[in-house]
């Protein structure tokens, strides 16, 4: 084989611009996003570089008249919601996930496509859709209520809509596809060879499961919780169109700072505490793929 | 026992029906009501294709489809090649340093909650003095768009077999020509495949468009976030349904495209 010419120039200059544009549209923009977040408030909005740690108390506190520190949960609140709602729509998206995905590898492979190309399609469609068809079917005229008053179960329910239940159903629907994809990956990587040899082993069909099928597939399911997980605590359509003011998310608190509520260090405050969650969350993922690869060398 | 017996469990058949229902149902329900000649949603009128007249014919809308379209066609064409460029450095290049930071960097905008991309914008633009409601626009729909039209083109790249490139190159074609010869024709399908992710993800953002929302470009996503605020309306429902239409017939050029693979 002779050597290509291709000279290590051609690979600066093939990169640069990706490279470029990243560094100046994201890496430094995030740098600038840390010193906001230690800044003061503008008078017109914006922001003035004097340096406070102002905007991180005001996520805990609110400051009295004489400048005392009162505690004031709410935006802690927005915080453990996030954090809460995200980690329960992983956790359905994982469970509903499974059984539509073990279904779907069974089929032929024509029909498997074919479903496959269906749990992908909505995520085609677009996202404000998605979310704004909910709100036909929870409103307060809603498909729901008007099938329950029909069926005369319920004479006059509150609205379904504006709750935390609203935005869970919302967040699970919006981001299920990106669970079912990676898990029928493993499924289909899956060894039927394994599976014979516990029934061989008068494994029932649940211990295969339990013990057998399942722990196969708990890559997949790892790798779906990262996509599902990252934009549900970055959610802002779920939680503005379908949680409404008093139940906000983190995504709709920096949105709110940063429009109507002109308060740019609060928000960039936020931001960092959003950005420090999905870091830690990815770290440890890191660390866990890192220790079951060491774990497999070992074996 | 046979195998199909032991590898199905009751259940899941009823379980992924009821699953599929439940993720075309909504959509089911928008396309349904948007037939309504009913003003009011809930309360079926009759039927009518009213609401895609008064749609269609609304400028308001047809002005915020055209700064859709063209700051998505510009995102995609530039997104696409700067991502081209960098996925034929990252899989082919030789001796290339740091190429697993490179390829993070690349990917940045996905590893990032959009909210935070978002606020990193507006803050540069507005440090800038940036004004101009579409060149922003189109800066930060590149921005993001680039991992969108990276990934499709590397799996492509990466499942192409080098010798071929090696072939043309000992046949003495100069690097352009056996990229442009042989390399272009047999990636083109994650080319298009990525090009097509990138400009449906531009097509269907919200969250930067909205943030960035001054300046007289107003983005499809972000007028009809506008409508829906104003209250659930037929007309809603059939730009929804529009807009459907249009996405579902993007996913399946891409999904065969992908299937050719």
């Amino acid at each position: 084989m002779k050597p290509r010419p291709k000279s290590p120039g051609w690979n600066v200059l093939g990169l640069l611009p990706a490279q470029l544009i990243m560094l100046l549209t994201l890496i430094i923009p995030v740098g600038i996003i840390v010193l906001v977040s230690f800044s003061t408030r503008g008078p017109y909005g914006g922001f003035d570089f004097v340096f406070t740690t102002a905007p991180y108390k005001q996520i805990l506190f609110n400051e009295g008249w004489t400048g005392e520190l009162e505690f004031n949960p709410q935006y802690l609140i927005v915080v453990g919601r996030t954090l809460v709602l995200s980690l329960v729509t992983t956790a359905i998206c994982t469970v509903l996930s499974f059984p539509v995905a073990y279904f779907i590898s069974l089929q032929r492979a024509s029909v498997k496509m074919m479903l496959i190309y269906l749990v992908t399609l909505p995520f085609w469609v677009s996202m404000i859709v998605r979310v704004y068809s909910w709100i036909i079917i929870l409103g307060n005229d809603g498909v729901i209520a008007k099938a329950l008053r029909a069926l005369g179960l319920v004479d006059n329910m509150g609205s379904l809509l504006f709750t935390d239940t609203a935005m869970l159903v919302g967040l699970v629907y919006s981001y299920i596809p990106l669970m079912i994809l990676p898990v029928f990956a493993s499924i289909e990587k899956l060894d039927s060879a394994l599976v014979e040899a516990s029934h061989d082993l008068y494994g029932s069909r649940l211990t295969t499961l339990r013990r057998v099928i399942l722990p196969l597939c708990k890559p997949g399911m790892m790798a779906g919780a990262i996509l599902v997980f990252v934009p549900c605590l970055g959610a802002v359509l779920e939680p503005t169109l379908l949680g409404g003011g008093k139940t906000m998310m983190m995504g709709n608190l920096i949105q709110l700072q940063f429009g109507a509520a002109r308060n740019w260090p609060l928000g960039a405050a936020i931001s960092i505490v959003l950005m420090s969650a999905v870091l830690i969350f990815l770290m440890w993922r890191g660390l866990q793929a890192v220790r079951r690869e060491g774990r497999e060398g070992d074996v | 026992m046979s195998d199909a017996n032991v590898r199905r469990y009751p259940g899941f058949n009823l379980f992924s029906l009821l699953f599929f229902v439940y993720l075309y149902l909504p959509i089911a329900v928008v396309i349904f009501y948007s037939f309504n000649a009913n003003r009011i949603v809930a309360n079926w009128g009759g039927f009518s294709l009213h609401w895609y007249t008064t749609a269609l014919s609304n400028t308001a809308l047809m002005d915020a489809v055209k700064t859709s379209l063209l700051v998505a066609s510009i995102a995609t064409m530039v997104s696409t090649v700067v991502a081209l460029m960098a996925a034929l450095v990252l899989v082919r290049g030789r001796e290339v340093r740091f190429r697993r930071v490179s390829e993070t960097v690349v990917n940045l905008p996905l590893l990032l909650p959009e909210i935070v991309v978002a606020v990193a914008v507006l803050i540069l633009f507005s440090q800038l003095g940036l004004t101009n409601g579409l060149l922003k626009l189109t800066i930060a729909h590149t921005t993001f768009c680039i991992p969108f039209a990276f990934l499709p083109i590397r799996a492509r790249l990466q499942g192409m077999d080098a010798d071929l490139e090696e072939a043309a190159r000992d046949l003495y074609a100069s690097s352009w020509v056996a990229f442009r010869r042989v390399t272009l024709p047999l990636i083109l399908p994650g080319v298009f495949a990525g090009a097509m992710l990138a400009f449906v993800i531009s097509m269907d953002d919200f969250i930067t468009s909205s943030l960035l929302n001054s300046g007289g470009a107003t983005t499809l996503p972000v007028y009809i976030f506008s409508l829906i605020k104003q209250g659930v309306s037929p007309q809603l429902n059939a730009i929804s349904t529009l807009i459907m239409i249009v996405s579902v017939a993007l996913a399946t050029v891409a999904f065969l495209l992908q299937r050719r693979q």
